[in-house]
């Protein structure tokens, strides 16, 4: 690891004021991605400005729509009685990622600013159409996640909360890769008053949509429904654990699961 | 424990508290006065040569010391890293043995091979400069696959090495494998390979080299298996230290595995830059340097037959293998493949013809030596995987063909046709036993019940036997290794009692010093806490082969008993005199020696006091003092044995393999400590089901690549991909050893691969899968059903 700076302000806007004024200052929230990738030499920001001292990390619940802070960790969020109430998927899904050092550590701000391709929460955002608030703007899951590693985030822009409509015929499900335990391929389904939406991670460049599967769920919300649909293996990434074709196999087998534990969940 | 703990009892380890309480003492533990600190340039290039290698501007970097190449080795003599054990071809012409310079010279000839080191104030600061060092690498095309290797035209590893082949060796009686074969009434075929494994010992390696321009002697602290060898080949063949010049210290070491039993290139780096630098120089591995430098193991690929009569009784087999050795020769190399493989291919059984040839290749990849049961888990695997593919063809129940064809209880000792001579066992027995232990009978019920619940569900048998505790030196000297195989121990009893051992094993996990106490605690009847081990450093210890091959009991543990029998023995010739009695009158026993038949005795204690303040003692006939040595050079291998039941269910949705549950029955000798052999055991099936089921280094066939390096996807077995395993031992005792110990460190690791394989095969046998190689992963798994189902749907 190379040297740094580290700053731990105490307002957002001292926050935003040292990321502006530091070239190539980095934000720092669990550390769980961001100093593995410095430890390897791969990052050596100049300054970390770390968001630990923000009060960031609450969840709350107002009106339908469940408000989750940007450095609310995975276990917090795993443990919610909130959610367990309003939003269960979302909670299932935290107590799902990684280990429990990392859910102790890591954050779904971390997690949904990095945009891990194999990453958890960027399924649950997508298929929920969650909106991502940042210090500066509201923006839309279908706007945030751009591509590989790549969200709309503007240089400097700091995501402060993520803002989900409560929803409890919503779930999750990941198959893991045996080595990192990351998702090979994971589906998180959820049944919005507007239509059933299907958001795929791990298994392309970004996560992303299915349609085809949204209509089939929208006509019969059943896992044999989510199983009947063809999973188009083109475009799916393939690496030494699990090849297109698998991918798009198991993308079907877990949009099947999601849909049980979202029947169970409701 | 302030009590004597004999063979037999199972007491809490030793070593362990200082362990579980952050005491231990381990290389990268270690701090020196003005030490420095290395890092490694290594090559990116899977093969290429090296043009000019520009040090300046690392050199220029602040708190750089210095920056060495393998051109400022050379051109100072050091020496290239030995090989310990040469081979001999088929054609009668010693294996091709090119040179491994510590630092690379003219090739690069892996990912990961060592092109320069920086020593700097900090670590920091050397891997900066390492960063700034500019090679001027001309690529080259590279070869990962053995067989692409072998072709024509093939990319050479080496430009004197015609065809990347190091040896064409063979064992056994081609025209009997022949004859059996032409006069058999079935023959089973199999093509299969034994995966890549890559240790990851959970300390990685580190070293520090240290020298004294006062007096000019050296010192290595390594995180190594075997100082003593480290010594040897350090010094005589690439330093040039002479050995009484130079310490090699293995503090606590977090692992081993085979891994740390190799002398490694950083070894010689970081001692010979001490002695130039005049400071002692660090290096720490990182763990993803380990992956492309540790050395590896396994990687055959093989084809094998077995002949049988019309009754299911082998008749012949013949093996050909493919044997990986990377892009150098590692320190046992090429032993690994040939002598320790070969001869296991018997099994338990009483195959009387066999032939095996192995063709050992170089490629552009990490070298590949011995990891925990080297070359024996091969073994079984090909014979217990042929087996069975024997008994699906024939329709001959799977323990029922393995029984008529073992080796009987009074057939021992056994002379197989592949040169080793089983000295005890009893094959039967432990099969008999895990087929009751794994409830075999109801076995037909659980797989109703997986079915039910929409899972596969299959049962895999290995029965397997194993050569240990290496080696009688003049069997090994005749099979090529270049040095001895005993062990030694020193007895130094204490003026007042206490006892330190020193011996040439190396405790790194094993319990050695638990075991060896409780040894000393029963002969000698001293309390068990009143006993302490040392090893591991040249300086105190006379001399050692290290720890390997499960040889620390067998032969360490045979020259400790033959040094405590010695002092036994001068201990009864001073309570004679003590006790005016004739030394064939003194019994000692319980710690005491007494004049049998009298009340008349003198403790362990006094008679050690009595040697070392010898004012009444016997001096014209005895030397003062109570320390005994002994070395022991064992007269064969130990053979432990057994047979494990592996159970795993399949869901067909994912293509995930579950071990639902694994009993072991094995036959390791005498127990001297039942906690320990049960760690032993399970730690082995463990590693074994890490084969069979996880773990997979992966090269990139056009790049050369290593694209398992790294934990995100070289996958290790957890705690939660394990069932509860039942492990029982049903031993015979081993004929030749002192104690009738027969050693069990690697029994489960060769056990395992080919009981979960056999189990994996079963379970998806219904789908017509024939074989399943390794690790049966989930897409690895589900790609065989989809085939099967499209195969079948297609009839
Ligand atoms: C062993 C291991 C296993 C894991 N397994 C999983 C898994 O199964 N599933 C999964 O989804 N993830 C997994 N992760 C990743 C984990 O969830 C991380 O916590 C997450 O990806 C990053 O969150 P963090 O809080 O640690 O962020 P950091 O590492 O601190 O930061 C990550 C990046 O996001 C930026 N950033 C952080 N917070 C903000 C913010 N509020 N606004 C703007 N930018 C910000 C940082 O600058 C940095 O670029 C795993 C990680 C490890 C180490």
């Amino acid at each position: 690891m190379r040297d740094f700076a580290y700053h731990k302000p105490a307002t957002i806007e001292a926050a935003a004021g040292l990321l502006a004024t530091i070239e190539d200052a980095r934000v720092l929230a669990g550390g769980m991605t961001l100093l593995p990738t410095m430890k390897q030499r791969l990052a050596a920001p100049e300054a970390l400005v770390d968001l630990a001292a923000l009060p960031l990390s609450g969840i709350a619940e107002a009106d339908g729509v469940v408000t989750i802070g940007a450095t609310a960790r995975h276990a917090d969020v795993a443990a919610s009685p909130i959610l367990a109430r309003v939003l269960p998927g979302v909670a299932a899904l935290a107590g799902g990622i990684g280990d429990p050092q990392v859910r102790h550590r890591g954050t779904i701000g971390g997690s949904v600013a990095n945009n891990d391709p194999a990453a958890d929460y960027p399924a649950a955002l997508l298929a929920l159409g969650a909106e991502v608030v940042t210090d500066r703007r509201a923006i839309v899951a279908d706007d945030f996640f751009v591509g590989l590693f790549e969200t709309a985030l503007a240089p400097g822009e700091i995501v402060t909360a993520i803002r989900f409509p409560a929803v409890r015929r919503a779930a999750y499900a990941k198959f893991r890769s045996p080595a990192s335990r990351y998702a090979l391929a994971g589906v998180f389904v959820a049944a919005l008053p507007a239509g059933v939406r299907v958001a795929v991670t791990g298994a392309g460049p970004s996560v992303f949509r299915l349609p085809a599967m949204e209509a089939a769920l929208d006509k019969s919300f059943t896992p044999e429904a989510a199983r009947a649909v063809a999973i188009d293996p083109a475009g799916l990434n393939s690496d030494i654990h699990a090849d297109a074709a698998y991918r798009a196999h198991l993308v079907g087998v877990m949009a099947g699961r999601a849909v049980a534990a979202a029947i169970a969940f409701s | 424990m302030a009590e004597v703990v004999g063979i037999g009892a199972a007491p809490r380890r030793k070593e362990d508290f200082r362990f579980v309480t952050g005491r231990g003492n381990y290389v990268a533990d270690i701090v020196r006065p003005g030490m420095a600190f290395g890092a490694f340039l290594r090559s990116v290039h899977a093969h290429a040569e090296i043009g000019a290698v520009d040090t300046a501007a690392a050199a220029a970097m602040p708190g750089v010391r210095a920056v060495f190449t393998g051109a400022d080795m050379a051109a100072d003599g050091v020496g290239g890293l030995p090989v310990g054990w040469g081979i001999v071809g088929r054609d009668g012409l010693p294996m091709k043995e090119p040179p491994h310079p510590a630092l690379a010279v003219g090739k690069v000839r892996y990912v990961g091979d060592a092109v320069a080191f920086v020593v700097a104030d900090t670590l920091e600061a050397a891997r900066a400069a390492a960063e700034a060092i500019v090679v001027d690498y001309r690529p080259l095309p590279a070869v990962v696959d053995m067989a692409a290797a072998l072709t024509p035209g093939s990319p050479l590893v080496f430009d004197d090495v015609p065809g990347n082949l190091c040896c064409d060796w063979e064992l056994g009686d081609a025209i009997a494998v022949d004859k059996a074969f032409a006069k058999a009434a079935h023959v089973a075929r199999l093509k299969l390979v034994n995966n890549r494994l890559i240790g990851n010992p959970m300390e990685p390696r580190a070293a520090i080299g240290e020298y004294n321009a006062g007096t000019g002697q050296y010192t290595l602290w390594t995180t190594s298996q075997f100082p003593h060898v480290v010594r040897l080949l350090m010094g005589e063949f690439v330093l040039h230290i002479p050995q009484h010049r130079l310490r090699v210290v293995a503090p606590d070491v977090g692992g081993g595995f085979g891994v740390k039993q190799f002398h490694y290139a950083e070894e010689a780096v970081v001692t010979w830059a001490a002695g130039k630098l005049a400071c002692p120089v660090k290096w720490v591995c990182e763990r993803s340097e380990g992956f492309i430098s540790d050395a590896h193991g396994r990687d055959h690929v093989t084809e094998a037959a077995l002949a049988l009569d019309a009754e299911g009784r082998f008749l012949g087999m013949k093996v050909e293998t493919l044997a990986n050795m990377g892009g150098y020769l590692s320190t046992f190399g090429p032993n690994i493949p040939t002598n320790l493989y070969a001869p296991l291919l018997s099994g338990v059984y009483t195959t009387p013809a066999i032939h095996c040839s192995v063709k050992v290749v170089f490629t552009n990849t990490v070298p590949v030596d011995a990891y925990r049961g080297a070359g024996r888990p091969e073994a079984t695997f090909v014979v217990e995987r042929l087996v069975d593919v024997a008994a699906i063809e024939m329709g001959i129940d799977k323990a029922e063909i393995r029984r008529r064809n073992m080796i009987p209880a009074e057939a021992y000792p056994y002379q197989t046709p592949v040169l080793v001579e089983y000295d005890s066992g009893n094959p039967r027995a432990c099969l008999d036993r895990v087929v009751e232990l794994a409830d075999v009978a109801g076995f037909p019920a659980r797989r109703e019940a997986s079915a039910k619940a929409g899972k596969y569900r299959g049962l895999g048998f290995s029965t397997y036997v194993e050569a240990c505790g290496l080696a009688p030196s003049r069997l090994a000297g005749q099979l090529g290794a270049r040095g001895g195989l005993y062990e030694s121990a020193t007895v130094r009893v204490h003026p007042t009692g206490q006892v330190t051992v020193l011996i040439g094993t190396h405790n790194h996990g094993q319990g050695h010093e638990t075991t060896f106490a409780q040894i000393v605690s029963d002969k000698l009847g001293v309390p068990f806490d009143q006993v302490d081990i040392v090893f591991g450093d040249t300086d105190k210890v006379q001399f050692g082969m290290g720890t390997y091959g499960s040889r620390s009991l067998v032969v360490g543990g045979a020259a400790l008993s033959k040094a405590s029998d010695k002092v036994i023995l001068k201990a009864r010739k001073i309570a004679a005199h003590l006790l005016e009695a004739a030394e064939q009158d003194v019994v000692f026993e319980n710690g005491k020696a007494s004049v049998a038949g009298t009340d008349r005795a003198k403790t362990f204690a006094e008679i050690a006091g009595a040697a070392y303040v010898p004012h009444n003692y016997p001096l014209e006939t005895l030397e003062p003092g109570l320390e005994e040595q002994a070395y022991y050079d064992p007269v064969n291998f130990t053979y432990p044995g057994g047979a494990h039941v592996a159970e795993v269910e399949i869901d067909p949705e994912t293509g995930v393999v579950t071990l639902a549950a694994y009993t072991a029955v094995d036959d390791v000798g005498t127990v001297i400590n039942p906690m320990i052999v049960e760690g032993q055991i399970h730690g082995g099936i463990i590693q074994g089901v890490g084969q069979a089921l996880f773990e997979h280094g992966v090269y990139d066939p056009d790049s050369g690549q290593l694209l398992s390096g790294s934990f995100m996807d070289y996958c290790m077995p957890r705690a939660d991909d394990l069932p509860k395993m039942t492990t029982t031992t049903q031993s015979t005792q081993c004929a030749h050893t002192p104690m009738g110990v027969k050693g069990c460190g690697e029994c489960g690791t060769i056990g395992s691969p080919a009981a979960v394989i056999n189990a994996v095969v079963d379970a998806l046998a219904p789908l017509g899968v024939k074989h399943v190689d390794m690790p049966a992963s989930p897409g690895r798994i589900w790609h065989l059903m989809r085939n099967a189902g499209l195969a079948q749907a297609a009839e």
